[in-house]
């Protein structure tokens, strides 16, 4: 049964390449298609598992619940009700997720070469420089894959993540500490691995 | 018919079930139009800036209740940057000039002021219903301003509103001579209020049918009121956390017993499960439940309480109730026509404790569902299917699932076939929101048999611009279109222009859409007015683009016969 339901999984499986051409590499890091329990696929499961901290990929306005119900969600994680967002940060306090105590938002946009359109995200969702990159791998393998007219497959490997810093230099993502990125950070690119090439191919920290 | 006096003819015109009506026959003849005019009573407008608050008032002086709406409804979702508008000054003012009678003001995603709440207090001698709903820009001194000198107050309804607190005073400024209250709704005020003030205005209200409390009201204070409102029938908790003694709650149980006529409870802020008990007796004769603010109630708790609940029409609750949980309240409820499935938690790739299973074991057991709204991480056609044939009476519909364009979990399909068997099957179906992977199919799916849809709310969907043009061209009772993020452009746009007359709005954020779309579209039409609102960008510079034309970041279209607004903000292009 699994290898004939794995063939199967794969013809249906929606994808960057062409009609016809075998996609060896792995699957992007989402579940996506995978209902809870079934994990015939070990590769699937694994990749599952780092899409966790993936999770906090955040859209603007997304999903759509209203901030009056995200922010009393803000108010019941804090141990006293009593405690409220100042009125003129409204819009950003609902933005942040529960947990996060909410110290104001760092929203810069997000470019990816040949996706349609730009995303949004907030800087301070992140720790450092892996988790900034799983959820970009998050959001734009996932959000555009099926929208972009993009022929090539898509390997994380081949992305580097750019940013445009203060004084509007194109600058390689993670060579100086996470704050001062953080700080100087006015928007991100992700730009296809041969254009990304004399900035120094690996962009990992 | 010009040949009856005209108090029969007005007469007549009351018995007529809407503004619809009435607005159509006064365009019979001028007697009618005079005759309608002068006898409206109820004004309803659906945009504030569809008309000028001053035409309205000089139209209907002797107007009673008015409703008027601001915002598009994606501002819920911060989509709508801050200052946009929405204004409600200039209608209270223009009110206050021309119509001196009204009674009822409703409002909704509006930008209130304590000065015109103010104004509003001390000019309309017999106000007596202010129901505002997701409004903000007003503190607890307007409410002050309202509870002082409305000596006729039988509402004030504040639903989900952003108010300023500036104490608890403001409830002590109902005058002991007041004693009208119906409805009281202060369950979005986030400061403390005081109780003794709280308990002696409920005394003086025997009328009090509906009372919704917010969350800094203690649990003994609840228990003290419920024995003075054995007449209740609609009741918010306050604070139901796990503080107190047994002794507490037994007194609340008694409260809850002397409440014969309550049919509706929400509120539980921060409810502990131990308290849910006492709560039992109440279920039974409950038409009305809303739970989806109390993330400490686990699957478990919520499906005790709802196994009781045997009555039941309307369940808000969160996802945190499970697949399992939905079972019981689909073999408890009989009688559900509204159910909400709210998010317990906003990521999106993680997952729900609810799927599809859930809403198929509803939609199995509950055959009068009409409304839904339901927060998922997961869908497949098939339940889509099974729930379009079990519940042909949806009239709303919307489904959201969490992770933008995630396709069917079982076949990894888009869910165009999900999605277009229930709009084949609800043939009644005015409202839908649709989500998950979807290709142009659906859309051509929607305008073919949705042909009742007003609204329709599109994320994250469609190939091309054929997506909007079938809905556009099949959907003729469409009123209001909102989408974001999905590749629609200028052709799209402009492909039936005359139909942005006959609709509300549309609303159409991060799509394909360009500036010069836009100003062609409000040069065909200056009935409209079309607003590109691209928000302030610190470099101002303009996003990736394609074939160098600048892409608008939002945009609103709306019919209006009051030309382009004076008030909008300098992120505000109306063309």
């Amino acid at each position: 049964m699994a290898s004939a339901a794995l063939e199967n999984l794969k013809a249906t499986e929606l994808r960057l390449g062409l009609p016809g051409v075998e996609d060896d590499s792995p699957a992007p890091a989402t579940p996506r298609g995978s209902k809870r329990g079934i994990a015939d696929n070990k590769e699937e499961e694994a990749k599952t598992v780092t899409a966790a901290p993936a999770a906090k990929a955040q859209v603007v306005g997304w999903p759509p619940v209203r901030s009056y119900r995200k922010s009393c969600f803000q108010q019941q994680s804090k141990s006293k009700p009593a405690a409220e967002a100042p009125a003129p940060e409204k819009e950003e306090a609902a933005e942040a997720p529960p947990p996060v105590a909410g110290s104001g938002s760092l929203y810069v946009k997000v470019s990816m070469d040949g996706a349609p359109y730009l995303r949004k995200i907030d800087l301070k969702m992140y720790k450092g420089y892996r988790e900034l990159r799983e959820a970009l791998e998050a959001m734009f393998l996932s959000c555009f894959s099926s929208g972009s007219g993009d022929a090539a497959a898509v390997n994380p490997a081949d992305f580097a993540v750019t940013y445009e810093d203060k004084d509007g230099d194109l600058m390689l993502v993670g060579d100086v500490p996470f704050q001062m990125f953080m700080s100087t950070c006015k928007r991100l690119r992700i730009m296809k691995g041969s254009e990304a090439r004399g900035l120094g191919s690996s962009s990992k920290e | 018919m010009t040949y009856f006096p005209e108090e029969v003819v007005e007469h007549i015109f009351s018995f007529l079930p809407g503004q619809h009506d009435r607005n159509t026959v006064s365009l019979v003849c001028k007697v009618w139009y005079e005759i309608e005019r002068l006898s409206r009573r109820t004004v309803f407008v659906g945009n504030c800036y569809a008309v000028r608050p001053e035409r309205v008032v000089l139209r209907f002086p002797n107007m009673r209740a008015l409703t008027v709406k601001g915002k598009p409804h994606f501002a819920d979702f911060n989509l709508v940057p801050p200052d946009w508008g929405g204004y409600a000054a200039p209608w209270i003012e223009a009110a206050a000039r021309g119509c001196v009678g009204l009674e009822e003001l409703r409002m909704k995603r509006m930008v209130v002021t304590d000065e015109s709440l103010e104004l509003l207090a001390k000019t309309f001698p017999r106000f007596r219903a202010l129901i505002l709903i997701s409004c903000e820009g007003f503190s607890t001194d307007g409410l002050a301003a309202i509870a002082s000198h409305c000596k006729l107050l039988r509402e004030l309804d504040l639903q989900e509103n952003e108010v300023e607190d500036r104490g608890p005073r403001w409830l002590s400024c109902f005058p002991d001579s007041c004693t009208s209250l119906v409805s009281l709704n202060f369950a979005c005020i986030k400061g403390e209020v005081n109780a003794g003030s709280l308990e002696r205005l409920v005394a003086r209200s025997p009328n009090l049918r509906s009372l919704r409390l917010n969350r800094s009201v203690p649990v003994d204070t609840l228990s003290k009121i419920l024995m003075r409102t054995p007449n209740l029938e609609d009741l918010g908790t306050g604070n139901l956390a796990d503080d107190f003694q047994t002794e507490s709650y037994i007194r609340l149980a008694l409260a809850f017993d002397k409440c014969k006529m309550l049919r509706s409870l929400s509120g539980f802020w921060d409810a502990s499960p131990f308290c849910l008990p006492f709560i039992y007796p109440v279920c039974a004769q409950l038409t009305g439940l809303n739970l989806s603010y109390a993330p400490t109630l686990d699957s478990s708790d919520l499906t005790k309480m709802i196994s009781h609940c045997v009555k039941l029409q309307r369940l808000w609750v969160l996802d945190c109730i499970a697949d399992k949980g939905l079972q019981v309240v689909a073999s408890s409820c009989k009688d559900l026509q509204e159910l909400r499935v709210f998010p317990s938690d906003f990521y999106i790739a993680g997952y729900s404790p609810v799927t599809e299973e859930g809403l198929v074991a509803i939609s199995l057991g509950c055959q009068k569902l009409s409304s839904l709204l339901y927060f998922c991480h997961q869908m497949t056609n098939a339940a889509l299917i099974t729930i379009a044939k079990n519940c042909p009476n949806f009239t709303r519909f919307r489904l959201c699932i969490l992770e933008p364009g995630k396709p069917d979990a079982m076949t990894n399909q888009p869910l165009d076939e999900g999605f277009g068997a229930i709009v084949r099957e609800c043939k009644g179906l005015r409202r839908l929101s649709i989500s998950g992977l979807l290709t142009d199919k659906v859309f051509m799916y929607i305008g073919t048999y949705a042909k009742e849809l007003e609204m329709l709310s599109i994320a994250f969907a469609g190939d091309s611009d054929a997506g909007m043009m079938h809905v556009m061209k099949g959907c003729k009772n469409l009123r209001k279109l909102e989408i974001r993020d999905s590749p629609f452009g200028d052709a799209a746009l402009l492909e039936n222009v005359a139909k942005y007359e006959t609709m509300r709005s549309l609303w159409m954020s991060s799509c394909n859409v360009t500036e010069k779309g836009c100003q062609v579209l409000a040069s065909k039409m200056p009935m409209l007015n079309v607003e590109v609102i691209n928000e302030l960008d610190e470099n101002n510079e303009m996003d990736e683009n394609h074939g160098g034309l600048p892409k608008v970041d939002k945009l609103y279209v709306y019919r209006t016969t009051a030309g382009g607004r004076d008030d909008a903000p300098n992120f505000v292009k109306i063309l």
